[in-house]
């Protein structure tokens, strides 16, 4: 499989991806009439205001009801539309958890829900936190589950999913995370993209922490330890066989996400690993089940082990 | 509201008669169905499908449909035996394939698999907010079609429900039309004794709707009187959407079912099915 390798910049530029996310979205809905937009009275803070602006009509405020949104985001799309639905993790997933479910995925509609303030981005502490969403989203069938590995990739993301077929759960950052990309490149869902090629270990990341998995490489780098960095943006359908070469060529797996460690991308791997019967040192990292406490997200990955630190003396304990 | 068709109202009440006697049957037939919500649904359901809905059945995707929405998805076997009188399945098939593997006819109703079905349905409270996307999917094309949507009135316990009333009172979609099966019974008792509903028809005018109360939701004359009255969509000026209460009977044509909680879901043993087709034969007569 060529996968491409990208340079890594330390010098670190910061995005938001809800602004990408509201300028690709009003962008392609000047060319796409079935486009149509709906946030649970977060427009600010979805970033969706371009769209209202450009496409009154196509464009609704729900109100603070993410389960009317969902729903209505259901009829809208069994009707033709292509509906990109937006609130926070935390709302989409377990507010409106059934309508998400019952409504959209056993329909297998064409729903784009993009939630914001995914992990713990927010810092607005443990009612507001998306620590959850993936496995949930991951757990309902029809349902792929997609986290940009930084700030630009949710434009590419949008772009794909205009042809994508059944629902989709993207799930991006507050913003302000770093940007990884500095090239372009290509996106495909469900496959991974290598960032960095290495032998000695493998370092499996997704959303906001692929930057943090990259930038711990380089700590393993000045140590003489070659690190893999994998950036699983999808994490359903999981990109099973970047796992099984991984494991076979690397032999050491760390995976790391903004998440709680059950149920996310670190189970996501396991499962590929066990089911495979392949033998691979191995290790998770992300949120270690409990209701994360307050502060930014940086100060909270390091408290719990998943900031470049964390994930550098996470590999070399494995090794 | 003028005076109704009179022709139009008897060749409905046969129809009704004729659709209860096959819901029986394919009760029979199946072991278990939802009687009680769907014989009180029943008038309704036939009056919209055999005259008022604009629905064809050998065309069912035809865009310029109206769009009718079961909120109570449990009482999808009433449809699922109107599709069939209506020819868009044999009765065989419904029968063979009624909750069985490889069948296409759930106790709840998939869209994939029945196609005069808009969405899939059975868990409550979720038809409002679907038929809402529809409406604005339909204010969006400047279409003139209709959506109905048809939800029971225990289901209305579900707090989704108000966020969807609240949203479609507030933007005026004048493309939709509620109807509540008003038959007083909910799953373990009544209505009124489980969590009050009263007064509902202020609820929903509250929340901005046009109510229109139908005292007898199972009386022909009233039910095409009300549907035969409703103003014609304009797909451009918003108006109050409209719920129509029908105040209905559970188990309605079958005395020993009516107002009775206990014939909410069940089967029927070959002496009650002969029964129940007996009573419901009385019925026509005495329409006549």
């Amino acid at each position: 499989m060529a996968q491409e390798t990208f340079q890594f910049f330390s010098l670190i530029e910061k995005m938001s991806a809800r602004e990408v996310y509201g300028k690709k979205l009003a962008e392609i809905g000047k060319t796409n009439d079935r486009i149509v937009v709906l946030t649970a009275d977060l427009m600010r803070s979805n970033k969706t205001g371009d769209f209202m602006k450009a496409h009154p009509d196509r464009f609704f405020n729900i109100g603070i009801a993410e389960q009317n949104m969902m729903g209505i985001a259901a009829g809208l799309a069994l009707d033709g539309k292509l509906p990109f639905v937006s609130t926070m993790a935390t709302f989409a997933t377990m507010r409106a958890c059934e309508q998400v479910r019952t409504d959209i995925c056993y329909a297998n509609l064409p729903v784009r829900i993009v939630a914001t303030h995914g992990g713990l981005t927010t810092g607005a502490g443990p009612t507001h936190y998306g620590q959850e969403d993936l496995a949930i989203m991951r757990s309902l069938p029809n349902m792929t589950v997609i986290a940009p590995g930084d700030p630009n990739q949710i434009g590419k993301v949008v772009e794909a999913s205009i042809e994508w077929e059944g629902p989709m759960y993207i799930r991006i950052g507050r913003g302000g995370e770093p940007v990884v990309y500095k090239e372009d490149y290509t996106y495909e869902i469900g496959k991974s993209i290598t960032v960095r090629e290495g032998d000695h270990i493998t370092l499996i990341a997704t959303g906001s922490i692929v930057f943090y998995a990259v930038a711990a490489a380089e700590m393993l780098a000045a140590e003489g330890i070659r690190a893999r960095v994998i950036d699983m943006h999808t994490i359903k359908p999981l990109d099973r066989q970047a796992v099984i070469k991984a494991a076979k060529e690397t032999g050491a797996i760390v995976t790391a996400e903004d998440h709680n460690i059950y149920g996310g991308l670190g189970s996501a791997v396991a499962e590929v690993l066990a089911e495979e019967g392949l033998a691979c040192k191995f290790r998770r990292l992300g949120i270690p089940d409990l209701f994360a406490g307050y502060g930014e997200p940086e100060y909270l990955y390091h408290l719990y082990g998943y900031d470049a630190e964390g994930i550098c003396s996470a590999a070399k304990a494995l090794l | 509201m003028g005076k109704p068709d009179l022709e139009l109202v008897a060749r409905l009440e046969e129809k009704a008669v004729d659709i209860r006697k096959q819901l029986i049957e394919m009760t029979y037939a199946i072991g278990h169905a939802h009687l009680g919500g769907s014989l009180s649904l029943c008038d309704v359901a036939v009056a919209l499908y055999y005259h008022f809905l604009r629905f064809d059945p050998q065309n069912p995707k035809d865009p310029d449909r109206d769009r009718l929405i079961l909120s109570k998805g449990h009482c999808g076997c009433l449809f699922y035996n109107i599709f069939a009188d209506l020819g868009m399945y044999t009765k065989e098939e419904l029968y063979n394939g009624y909750n069985r593997i490889g069948g296409r006819f759930g106790q709840h109703p998939n869209r994939k698999y029945i196609e005069g079905f808009e969405a899939s349905t059975g868990s409550l409270g979720h038809g409002l907010s679907l038929a809402v996307g529809f409406a604005f999917s339909g204010r969006m094309d400047r279409a003139n079609w209709r959506v109905y949507c048809i939800t029971g009135d225990g289901e209305l316990n579900e707090g989704s429900n108000w966020e969807a009333i609240m949203f479609a009172g507030h933007h005026r979609f004048g493309n939709l039309v509620a109807i509540v099966d008003r038959n007083k019974i909910q799953g373990n008792g009544w209505t009124e004794e489980t969590v009050r509903l009263e007064p509902l028809a202020d609820k929903w005018e509250a929340f901005g709707w046009d109510v229109i109360n139908v005292e007898d939701g199972n009386d022909m004359e009233q039910i095409v009187d009300v549907l035969g009255s409703l103003p014609p969509v304009d797909p451009v000026t918003p108006r109050r959407p409209i719920c129509i209460i029908l105040n209905t009977v559970k188990g309605k044509g079958v005395a020993f079912m009516e107002n009775e909680p206990k014939w909410h879901a069940g089967g029927l043993s070959a002496e009650k099915k002969d029964e129940c087709l007996r009573l419901i034969e009385q019925s026509r007569k005495v329409r006549r």
